[in-house]
């Protein structure tokens, strides 16, 4: 009926990512997962809201379906970003999942406190990064309802 | 450690699914069953009976519920300072954009749709064990 997933050509994914190796990593496994993923990558918290409100060279970006935001970002901050995000009425209800190198409770709680939708840990192990990979498209992708790009 | 899960659902049969199915996926899961709202919201703040609830990991909340609707509950959950923390996924048979929407804008975690296939139901449950109680770092109690 309404799922945007036929409706639309694709999903759009927003990476917050500073790491080459972590993006390089999660672009290769979303590409052997799920074809219909359009990962799009930006490096820092200033881009990703440029992205998001579609300023500048972002003025024809896609709004994502998903976005995956890490916590230590240069320029802004990922908790300054999913702060800005879920303040905005337009931008809340896009799912942001926080996906960090830090297991530390205070970064889990303060996430969650800003309405992060999940939070994850990058795991050190390439095969186990790359089955998280897999997790976040089989859940966020498959079995979670999003709401329909407007 | 045990891990608490708060089920708030009116439908016996799909508590009996869920509990059945969660049973199969992990024996270290407490499965807690309110069937309102209004009895979600008493166990959530320790009134009344559920005086000991322990605090969930995690709330799977139906959106149409005597009493007190989900969306209400949802609202309350995420306007409390103490409680806001806790993941919330809604869990319905509606595929409404609208409660898609609005569900998001009062900040559920995420939104699931009950499949009617007993299969697939199982399997979702199951991959709510595999992602939400396996992947996701859940805050600590307290």
């Amino acid at each position: 009926m309404k799922d945007m997933r036929e409706r639309r050509n694709g999903t759009q994914v927003l990476l917050v990512e500073d790491s080459p190796g972590d993006v390089r990593l999660t672009l290769e496994t979303f590409r052997d997962t799920n074809c219909a993923v359009h990962l799009h990558v930006v490096a820092d918290g200033m881009e990703a809201m440029s992205f998001l409100r579609r300023e500048g060279t972002n003025v024809g970006a896609p709004r994502p379906d998903l976005i995956l935001l890490d916590l230590n970002l240069p320029k802004m901050d990922g908790r300054q970003v999913l702060a800005l995000i879920k303040e905005d009425n337009g931008l809340k209800t896009i799912p942001t999942v926080i996906l960090t190198t830090s297991a530390a409770e205070a970064d889990i709680v303060r996430s969650y406190q800003l309405q992060a939708n999940c939070y994850l840990c990058k795991p050190v192990d390439l095969e186990v990064f790359e089955n998280l990979v897999k997790s976040i498209n089989d859940f966020w992708l498959s079995e979670a309802k999003l709401p329909a790009q407007n | 450690m045990p891990i608490e899960v708060l089920l708030v659902e009116d439908s016996p049969g799909d508590v009996r699914l869920t509990q059945e199915a969660f049973r199969d996926a992990n024996k270290s899961i407490h499965l807690h069953v309110a069937s309102d709202g209004v009895e979600a919201m008493s166990f959530l703040k320790h009134e009344g009976d559920h005086a000991h609830a322990p605090r969930p990991d995690l709330i799977l909340l139906d959106l149409n519920l005597p009493k007190m609707d989900g969306r209400e509950v949802l609202a309350h959950i995420k306007e409390d300072d103490s409680l806001k923390t806790i993941p919330t996924v809604i869990l319905t048979t509606s595929a409404a954009e609208a409660d898609i929407v609005k569900s998001y804008e009062l900040q559920a975690n995420c939104y699931l749709t009950k499949p009617v296939q007993l299969e697939a139901f199982e399997g979702l449950v199951k991959s709510i064990n595999d992602f939400w109680l396996t992947k996701v770092k859940l805050p600590q109690q307290r």
